[in-house]
């Protein structure tokens, strides 16, 4: 492995991180206000399309993030609404989320730009790069802003009044509804916050990263961010780590895939399980140490 | 319980899972109009294309038979406290043992049978990590979806390729294909199997020691402990139960689809009756007999649905999208008081 391949898959892993990242530090966020919500899959679809379309219609790569953003608050307030304020089931709404968002992209490919499974976004529609080398290598400038989101979610959470709201109402909501603070308005505020922000990441798959709409653009990475979450144990600092190392294996897999030799010794497939099989062996290792806030995914009712 | 209060029970969640499909309908309508569709033109041909022809209701019946399989597993999940979405993985798991084992075993029963057991062993590793591990099933089993993805798919292109046919795994071999109940459709016999097995699963779930513990498992974890249940057993139990509908399923749709009978490129052709068996359970409301209609409606619109891109031209995903709101509406707390409290306040 030569310096050109290092940077290579240094710069791929970190490419790979910010979409896994941005919708972790939203589920931390969340859950520690006590709202799971399983649907950011869904959320990733819905952005990556529509924030396509934003940067499209504007000719401008960052109206398609801001647009994401806008669409993950849309399905945050129809998500906090039925679990927050109707009291629902958290589950079960981000199921329809994410068949919805399978089913709307597919769709939406189809019915808005006419072709089927994948469209190109044009080059004066994407976000240009901070860096890049002759080879194509790039660095986004999404991935420092990525960073300091996480660093600015972990200094809120732990280091802020706010910070400390959110997590009381996750963790003993009817002390803090004694103490005066508003449960469902700060819970609603949490999931606000982590769908817009695993709207953007959507809308990164789209308009940064891979540059194109297909109909499987998320491809897992909502659910790899949940797993990552409980990896972090609830801590978006972690998070940023655990994302990466993903990314890092996600990378691993398509070098593999793409060097000969590799390829001819290990099928590509075995590498493509190692994120998944790495998360299970992590998640069950961790656990016992780590664990989730104690009113997650409980609606709170006062008595 | 006399009948009547018992008839009365179920009035209510049929009817919150009627009005449901009733709002998916709308809101998918509105979604149509405003991508620029005909509504009545799209819903015309879905209605036409899965329920107006014998070929029509057989592909409805066809498609309906792996979904009642899927929803199951998701079923016996959520009345033993457990959100098991493992069944994906395993229909992969399922349909690519049937084609290992019949080609050496050339026999229906090896086939449907290899199913079964490939999917309760599949199920065990979610279960254990859940049970003696306290990892969230939501979690273990997406994980475990994707890995079964790679590794059929490595199966599938490295091992048991079709060399006449690039497209496809071998086929099953002709003595071990289920009968067809209708000639010329997909309607086989994996439609009956599917229902036999909502039928068993309702008789061990309502009226067996081990379904009565199961779900006192679900519905109150502690009570159950201090009845002498062991919540571990149970939680095994629902994941193997699952793992073996799910499997089934897979069997079920390599065995009984013409005209391969094989696994296709990139496992389109079992990709996805997991995750809409997730759909087919909520709107079943988590009850075997429930699932095998809401089964056959959600076949119905899978079937409608080619003739609906082919004479509307609306991309057939538009289903998913109706699917979808559907699950969101039967996710509304309440939905009949709401809707009952709305027309109320809009009448006076």
């Amino acid at each position: 492995m030569n310096e050109s391949m290092i940077i290579s898959l240094l710069l791929g892993s970190l490419a790979a991180m910010v979409p896994i990242a941005l919708t972790s530090i939203g589920a931390v966020i969340s859950e520690r206000a006590g709202v799971v919500n399983i649907g950011y899959e869904g959320i990733l679809m819905f952005s990556a399309f529509f924030g396509a379309m934003f940067a499209e219609l504007a000719g401008n790569g960052w109206v398609g993030l801001l647009g994401g953003a806008l669409v993950g608050l849309l399905f945050g307030a129809l998500h906090g609404f039925l679990t927050v304020y109707l009291k629902g089931d958290h589950v079960i709404p981000g199921i329809g989320l994410n068949l919805l968002g399978y089913g709307a992209v597919a769709f939406g490919i189809r019915a808005y730009w006419g072709t089927a499974g994948q469209h190109q976004v044009p080059n004066n529609a994407q976000i240009s790069p901070l860096w890049m080398d002759a080879f194509g290598n790039a660095l986004s400038p999404m991935v420092p802003i990525t960073i300091a989101i996480a660093v600015i979610a972990w200094w809120v959470l732990f280091k802020t009044p706010f910070g400390l709201r959110i997590r009381a109402v996750g963790e003993n909501p009817e002390a803090a509804d004694a103490l005066g603070i508003n449960v469902e308005l700060y819970r609603f505020t949490a999931v606000l916050i982590a769908s817009a922000l695993a709207g953007v990441a959507g809308a990164y798959l789209s308009v940064d990263w891979l540059g194109t709409v297909t109909k499987q653009i998320a491809a897992g990475r909502g659910f790899i961010a949940l797993a990552n979450m409980v990896f972090s144990g609830w801590n978006p600092l972690i998070a940023l780590g655990g994302a990466f190392l993903f990314g890092f294996f996600d990378n691993l897999a398509i070098y593999i895939q793409n060097n000969p030799w590799l390829a001819g010794t290990i099928p590509w497939q075995f590498i493509a399980t190692l994120p998944y099989v790495v998360t299970l062996i992590v998640v069950a290792g961790i656990i016992g140490r780590a664990r989730p806030p104690k009113w997650d995914g409980r609606p709170y009712k006062r008595e | 319980m006399n009948l009547k209060d018992e008839l009365r029970g179920y009035v209510k969640p049929v009817a919150e899972s009627v009005l449901a499909i009733l709002i998916g309908a709308f809101i998918g309508a509105l979604v149509l109009w405003f991508s620029g569709y005909s509504p009545f033109e799209a819903y015309y041909w879905l209605i036409r294309g899965s329920l107006t022809s014998v070929d029509g209701i057989a592909e409805t019946l066809a498609k309906s038979a792996p979904l009642i399989l899927t929803a199951i597993t998701f079923a016996i999940g959520a009345r033993t406290g457990l959100f098991n979405i493992g069944a994906e993985g395993t229909v992969y798991f399922g349909a690519m043992a049937a084609i290992i084992v019949t080609q050496y075993l050339q026999n229906p029963i090896a086939g449907l049978l290899a199913g079964l057991l490939i999917g309760a062993l599949w199920a065990l590793p979610a279960a254990v990590l859940k049970v003696y591990r306290g990892v969230h099933e939501v979690i273990s089993t997406i994980m475990f979806n994707w890995i079964a993805f790679f590794i059929v798919s490595w199966l599938a292109v490295s091992v048991y390729y079709n060399p006449k046919d690039p497209n496809s795994t071998l086929p099953i071999p002709p003595s071990a294909r289920l009968p067809l109940l209708v000639k010329n459709t997909s309607l086989s016999w994996a439609f009956i199997i599917a229902i036999l097995a909502a039928v068993i699963i309702f008789i061990v779930m309502w009226h067996t020691k081990l379904g009565y513990e199961l779900r006192t498992s679900g519905q109150n974890p502690r009570a159950a402990e201090y009845g002498g249940i062991n919540p571990r057993r149970s939680a095994i139990w629902s994941f193997v139960i699952g793992g073996m509908t799910a499997g089934l399923a897979g069997a079920g749709i390599v065995m009984g689809t013409p005209p391969s009978y094989a696994i296709t490129q990139g496992l389109a052709n079992v990709y996805g009756y997991g995750f809409d068996g997730i759909g087919v359970a909520l709107v079943g409301r988590n009850h075997p007999l429930g699932i095998i209609f809401s089964g056959i409606l959600f076949g119905a619109l899978s079937a409608g649905a080619t003739a609906m891109q082919q004479h509307a031209h609306v991309p057939l995903e538009m289903i998913k999208v109706i699917e979808g709101i559907i699950i969101i509406a039967v996710a509304v707390p309440g939905l009949i008081d709401l809707f009952a409290r709305l027309f109320r306040r809009g009448g006076a």
